[in-house]
């Protein structure tokens, strides 16, 4: 800093003027108005946009709702040629399906994203980044045509063959590994797990680099090595963050449609043979809506209705579990 | 620095194992001799042409000194001549900084710290760091002092043990002893210090690397810390980096002056080793002009 110039002390007003223009709207008034204007009407719109959604889907499923009532939310049976409209079966496999994509997300995605912030070195990383956000770019029903093509043969194979068949055998854990055409709950699943690993890694990614460099150089000078750091100290303080992309990705993986659609084997039943095929609700919706009218009709646009119920409780469900698990880490 | 021992002692061959380190800890952790602040305490740390790198560029040169047994030695001198810098060779912290990079000789009781056989993790085990910033984990006060006794396989039943003795050690178990299951966060700043430095001890080093330990305390804080290492340095050697220069004379029994060095250039700055001494001398009679302008306060 240079020294003030003595000008520059003759310039500054007497003490009895100092303050005298400091009430008033000013230059600064009506900008930050007009600002906090625009600000408020985006926050509303999507008030707004979700209302209408709401109202929509209500209004269009709504002679389902009224006429089928309890058959309708909780009816085992989705046949709509013979006029039954159970959505359980559609529920159950909307959750299994997602239940096991996320299950196989997430330890490759952890592990995709430690890799990226422990181990590469820095001039690879944003190469990796680049590959991973690539898979994101995939389109849906690309992935849809590679798992009929190449993925359920094989799984066929797999499933009927060697580990799976002995699984098949035991007791109670046996139900779920039961006849495979190829195309099911486990074939859709595994698909999806490929589509939300991009968003789980690149959100855990940023998590992971959050964790402070004084709290990693806490553990290592103790004598951790990089997994008794990465273990002791990056983990717990992600464990918010990484509930928060799990559950980001299971959103996404319940409402995963064009993919599943393809793999799922459009058999709405509650089967505990995840090998088994099934229906969920955005591929059910899809597959039928164009042909649909009537109550048929009327039960599809219901669906969607649940669907946005089952995916707003899951995502507030993920923000108080954040918040949970943030205060715990902090003890307070 | 005395000439002739020392020569010898560059002479010895740097081929060392991961077994010689062991070995040598175990010495070292065995050696109960008393606190000597003699001159001919046992030399520890053997620095000879150190230099570390960020990249090409050349953050510190030339260091040369020993770091004595039993014994706080302070490193001194103004923002960026690298009194950091070095002090993370000492423990291999650099390892964890793309593109940083040691040249020249550390040995550690005869052994190269660098040397290609060396393991920093056990190094770190051996060679403790407290930082500037209080660094506890978000975890219990009893889980952040038994932290790094569990990964170096301590017992259950002896961890209770550990975490008393360690904290006792720190000052600070009977502020803690009925608390030791709530959060290490919700401590005063100055407990946080105490508790990294029982974290640190628990791990039985031989040698404690404290970085600025007390800059984000306040004096009150700060005395508890300084006379804490007054109590423990009949057991551990102790390096301490420090912008207050009250503070190096009160702690430590030797001083290392460091300051900068602008390259005309690049228009960079290397940090040069001054003067390393005995504290009395460096700040009663330094023999180095650079070393009394900043001891007095003219400089920094």
């Amino acid at each position: 800093m240079s020294a003030v110039s003595p000008q520059g002390l003759a310039e500054r007003p007497a003490p009895s003027e100092i303050g005298s223009d400091l009430g008033g709207r000013g230059r600064g008034g009506r900008t930050d108005q007009a600002f906090r204007l625009l600000a408020l009407l985006a926050g509303l719109s999507i008030l707004a946009i979700l209302a209408l959604i709401a109202f929509s889907t209500i209004q269009k499923g709504w002679p389902a709702f009224s006429k089928l009532g309890t058959d309708y939310f909780f009816g085992t049976q989705w046949k709509p040629r013979s006029g039954q409209f159970g959505i359980l079966p559609l529920v159950y496999g909307t959750f299994v399906v997602a239940a096991i994509a996320v299950v196989f997300a997430i330890p490759v995605s952890l592990g995709i994203a430690m890799f990226m912030t422990e181990v590469v070195p820095r001039r690879f990383r944003f190469g990796a980044i680049t590959i991973v956000d690539l898979l994101a770019a995939v389109p849906s029903v690309v992935f849809g045509l590679w798992g009929i093509r190449i993925l359920a043969p094989k799984l066929d194979h797999i499933f009927g063959n060697g580990f799976f068949r002995f699984l098949g055998d035991i007791p109670i854990v046996g139900n779920l590994f039961g006849d495979s055409s190829g195309r099911g709950f486990m074939t859709a699943g595994i698909v999806v797990a490929l589509m939300i690993t991009p968003i789980i890694t690149s959100v855990t990614r940023e998590v992971f680099a959050t964790v402070p460099r004084n709290d990693k150089e806490g553990a290592l000078a103790l004598g951790a090595t990089r997994w008794e750091m990465i273990r002791g100290v990056v983990l717990p303080h992600s464990s918010g963050g990484i509930t928060g992309a799990v559950m980001l990705g299971l959103g996404r993986a319940l409402g995963e449609t064009i993919a599943v659609a393809l793999l799922i084997g459009a058999n709405p039943q509650i089967s505990a043979n995840l090998l088994g095929t099934g229906e969920t609700i955005p591929a059910q919706i899809a597959r039928q809506l164009s042909e649909a009218n009537g109550l048929f009709r009327s039960a599809l646009i219901g669906l969607g209705f649940v669907l946005f119920i089952i995916t707003i409780a899951v995502n507030v469900t993920a923000r108080r579990l954040v918040v949970v698990m943030d205060r715990r880490l902090k003890g307070a | 620095m005395t000439g002739s021992e020392k020569l010898e002692e560059d002479d010895v061959p740097p081929e060392t194992t991961t077994e010689d380190l062991l070995r040598l800890g175990d010495i070292a952790s065995g050696s109960e001799q008393p606190p000597a602040a003699q001159p001919e305490a046992p030399v520890v740390f053997d620095v000879r042409d150190l230099s570390v790198f960020y990249g090409s560029f050349r953050a510190v040169r030339n260091v040369d000194f020993e770091i004595h047994q039993h014994q706080v030695t302070a490193f001194i001198g103004p923002s960026g001549c690298g009194k950091t810098t070095v002090l993370r060779s000492f423990n291999r912290m650099h390892d964890l900084t793309e593109g940083a990079r040691v040249e020249g000789t550390l040995n550690y009781h005869g052994i190269d710290l660098y040397g290609a056989d060396v393991n920093a993790v056990e190094v770190r085990r051996r060679i403790g760091m407290v930082f500037q910033k209080p660094n506890p984990f978000p975890k219990s006060i009893y889980d952040n002092v038994a932290y790094g006794p569990k990964l170096a396989g301590a017992k259950r039943s002896e961890l209770d043990d550990i975490v008393q003795r360690s904290l006792e050690q720190a000052a600070l178990w009977d502020e803690v002893k009925d608390r030791l299951k709530k959060s290490a966060l919700g401590l005063s700043g100055g407990q946080q210090q105490r508790l990294c430095i029982a974290r640190t001890v628990a791990v039985e080093p031989e040698v404690i690397l404290m970085d600025e330990p007390c800059s984000a305390l306040d004096p009150i804080a700060t005395g508890r810390i300084e006379d804490l290492m007054d109590e423990i340095k009949a057991q551990y050697t102790i390096i301490i980096v420090t912008h207050n220069m009250q503070q190096a004379a009160r702690v430590s029994d030797r001083c290392a002056f460091f300051t900068t060095e602008v390259n005309e250039q690049s228009d960079t700055r290397t940090g040069i080793l001054v003067e390393f001494d005995a504290t009395e001398k460096m700040f009663s009679n330094p023999s180095d002009e650079r070393t009394e302008n900043y001891v007095t306060g003219r400089f920094g």
